[in-house]
């Protein structure tokens, strides 16, 4: 692993996870595809961070990158991830290799993960009480018996119905919905730290998307463990996040509290993206405004903000040419040249 | 389970009764019996016998009965007296003929199976694994050349090997002198050098279709969600290849198990004789010739029964492997 990190070692203390400027890249005959890039943010202990952003945004891939669980082909050139969980230990996770004892000790055990299709996350041919069995065996060193008990102890605790007999049920047997009980079970069995959520709800009904994003609540403030937030929806961002970063290209270009997100919005991207959800009541009978543009192909980014040629905002000679740096405000950062601008909007409109 | 395997069972008898008729009436059909055969036999010896001879041998051997008639005096014996019948050619039953050359057979082919399942499995999953390495390169170019290349091409080189480098009596199963002998220390020895070369050219061959297959399935099954969930568990790579995406990929193996013995039978006639083996590839491919229709009806019936028998093992086998098929 290529590493040039400016190591974090004086994380403040609530701090659980802190990613510095973390790239991936892939290099494709066709070209260097660069999915993040330079990608910063970090996750304080038992909070939920949302990350929202289109397919292709780099959103999962970031969350491979702190996982360890790059494609091969992929390469991590630059970038420090660095983790804290509750041992105290810290773990520079991009200095650890994929199969490295050290990473595999914090997979399952400090970091759990669920995946977006619950049809197909989950092995077609061991009952999902083995295969929560499994990692509890690994990890925490639990005979057979006790890691029967443990399985249908979090099988309950994901108030799947009938614990006792779906410990033995194969993924098939399942529904969309306990398959994706399971996973949570499958993930949070070893009480980790930190949960990340790849789009869990995606693939699931509305209903059964309200209901599992209830318990992973309950269970976030019942575990105490922090949660990444993958998704592409609002909605369930508004209902589950304390913070959110939007990423746009491989890049992160706002980042605030949830509050802030919605009602002070300082990237246009941000801005346009929430203007494109339908709400219900409002604007009845008028077309639904939506980014002009398409997402640009990969291999041809736009050169200065990635941003500025679907932008109404965007200034000719400043936009197209110079990137954007970090504008901090207070707790909101917005990669925008003229997030100014929307500041002192909002204190004209106060 | 056991309703299913008993229906299976059930079904199978009438089946079997079916592929005897078929295969009795087919083993018929070309011109002229078994006397026809005999007197070109003799003519070609330079020896003649008359058309009374002719018609009397006719007669003796019931072969002027019609079809019908000869095919159930042919099954009822079989199914009441387990009585097979008379090869004619060689003027003896067909039980004391084919009995040992079935137990060789079945001896020689799950050698044969288990060697090609130990080059196969462990070759495709690390041709999947580390795809586009040399080693998989190296792999692929001998499983195109193992594939590419006859069973019986490849036995006479490896015959012609043993001879010349290795001064090894070759041909057969057995040397001149143990032959005939009561089994030994010396026969047991004796045996396995002659089998190496059978084995090697039956096991090779096989292997190298099933590599394809192997590394095929393990291609597809490594890119799915459920091998990222184990690793993400804090699996190791040794522990999430053999413990979850080797289970999936190994179904075609299990399915295809019970084929293995009717291949055997037939299939690798060519090799038998090539390496003069006492199987019944040889043996079956006379009777067809002579028209030896008890020999060759007898030993097509052996055969479909474990077919038929063999598949059903793969079935039930593949129900114990495979969840999803089980409550399908």
């Amino acid at each position: 692993m290529g590493n040039k990190t400016m190591t974090n070692q004086n994380m403040p203390p609530e701090r659980l996870l802190e990613l510095d400027d973390v790239h991936v890249h892939f290099p494709l005959r066709e070209g260097l595809v660069k999915a993040v890039n330079g990608v910063s943010y970090h996750v304080n202990k038992g909070e939920v961070l949302g990350i929202v952003g289109e397919s292709g945004s780099g959103k999962s891939i970031t969350a491979r990158a702190i996982m360890r669980l790059l494609p091969k082909r992929a390469a991590a050139p630059e970038g420090g991830i660095t983790f804290r969980p509750r041992n105290g230990e810290t773990y520079e996770l991009s200095a650890l290799g994929r199969n490295s004892r050290a990473m595999r000790q914090v997979r399952g055990q400090h970091i759990g993960m669920i995946f977006q299709e619950p049809m197909t996350a989950l092995s077609p041919v061991h009952t999902i009480g083995a295969q929560i069995m499994r990692t509890v065996q690994l990890h925490m060193g639990l005979n057979r018996k006790a890691a029967r008990e443990r399985a249908i102890e979090l099988l309950a605790k994901v108030q799947m119905p009938r614990p006792n007999q779906l410990v033995d049920a194969f993924p098939h047997q399942l529904s969309g919905g306990m398959r994706q009980r399971a996973m949570i079970a499958l993930a949070i069995s070893c009480n980790p730290s930190l949960l990340i959520a790849d789009e869990p709800t995606t693939a699931l009904d509305v209903t059964t998307e309200a209901q599992i994003l209830e318990l992973l609540k309950e269970l976030q403030s019942e575990m105490g463990m922090a949660i990444i937030f993958i998704t592409h929806n609002f909605g369930v961002v508004a209902d589950i996040a304390d913070r959110v970063s939007v990423m746009y290209l491989g890049k992160i270009v706002e980042t605030a509290t949830v509050d802030d997100i919605f009602y002070a919005a300082k990237h246009p991207y941000t801005q346009a993206l929430l203007r494109s959800i339908p709400r219900l009541g409002v604007d009845q009978g008028r077309r639904l405004p939506t980014i002009p543009g398409m997402v640009p192909d990969p291999f041809s980014v736009p050169p200065g903000c990635a941003f500025n040629p679907r932008c109404t905002h965007a200034v000719a000679g400043i936009c197209d040419t110079q990137v954007p740096p970090e504008k901090i405000f207070g707790s909101q950062m917005s990669r925008c040249h003229f997030a100014d601008q929307f500041v002192a909007a909002e204190a004209a409109h106060v | 389970m056991v309703a299913f395997i008993l229906r299976r069972l059930l079904l199978a008898i009438p089946m079997l009764l079916f592929i005897s008729f078929i295969s009795f009436v087919i083993i018929q059909l070309p011109p002229g019996d078994y006397v026809t055969a005999y007197v070109a036999q003799l003519r070609q010896g330079g020896e003649y016998i008359s058309a009374v001879q002719e018609a009397a041998m006719r007669e003796r051997l019931g072969l002027n009965d019609p079809m019908l008639v000869q095919y159930w005096r042919w099954i009822t014996a079989i199914i009441f007296r387990g009585d097979f019948g008379y090869s004619l050619d060689w003027n003896a039953p067909v039980s004391s003929l084919i009995w040992d050359r079935l137990a060789i057979t079945l001896a020689l082919s799950t050698a044969s199976l288990i060697i090609t399942w130990l080059i196969a499995i462990p070759v495709g999953v690390y041709s999947a694994t580390r795809q586009y390495s040399v080693l998989d390169y190296v792999f692929t170019v001998f499983g195109f050349l193992g594939k590419g290349t006859p069973d019986f091409l490849l036995a006479l080189i490896l015959m012609w090997i043993a001879f010349v480098y290795m001064q090894l009596d070759v041909g057969g199963l057995f040397s001149s002198q143990y032959q005939n002998a009561p089994w030994s220390w010396g026969k047991l020895i004796d045996l396995l050098q002659h089998l190496w070369i059978p084995l090697v050219v039956l096991g090779t061959g096989g292997a190298a279709g099933l590599i394809r297959v192997m590394r095929a399935n393990m291609l597809d099954e490594l890119g799915k969600p459920y091998v990222e969930t184990a690793y993400a568990q804090g699996l190791s790579e040794r522990q999430v290849v053999w413990g979850y995406p080797v289970r999936v990929a190994l179904n075609p193996f299990i399915s295809t198990v019970g084929w293995a013995l009717p291949a055997l039978f037939s299939g690798d006639v060519i090799t038998a004789i090539v390496l003069n083996l006492p199987t019944t590839g040889p043996l079956l491919l006379q009777a067809l010739k002579m028209q030896d229709m008890y020999l060759a009806g007898s030993f097509i019936l052996i055969l479909s029964v474990f077919t038929v028998i063999g598949t059903l093992i793969s079935d039930i086998l593949l129900a114990w492997f495979d969840p999803r098929i089980r409550y399908a």
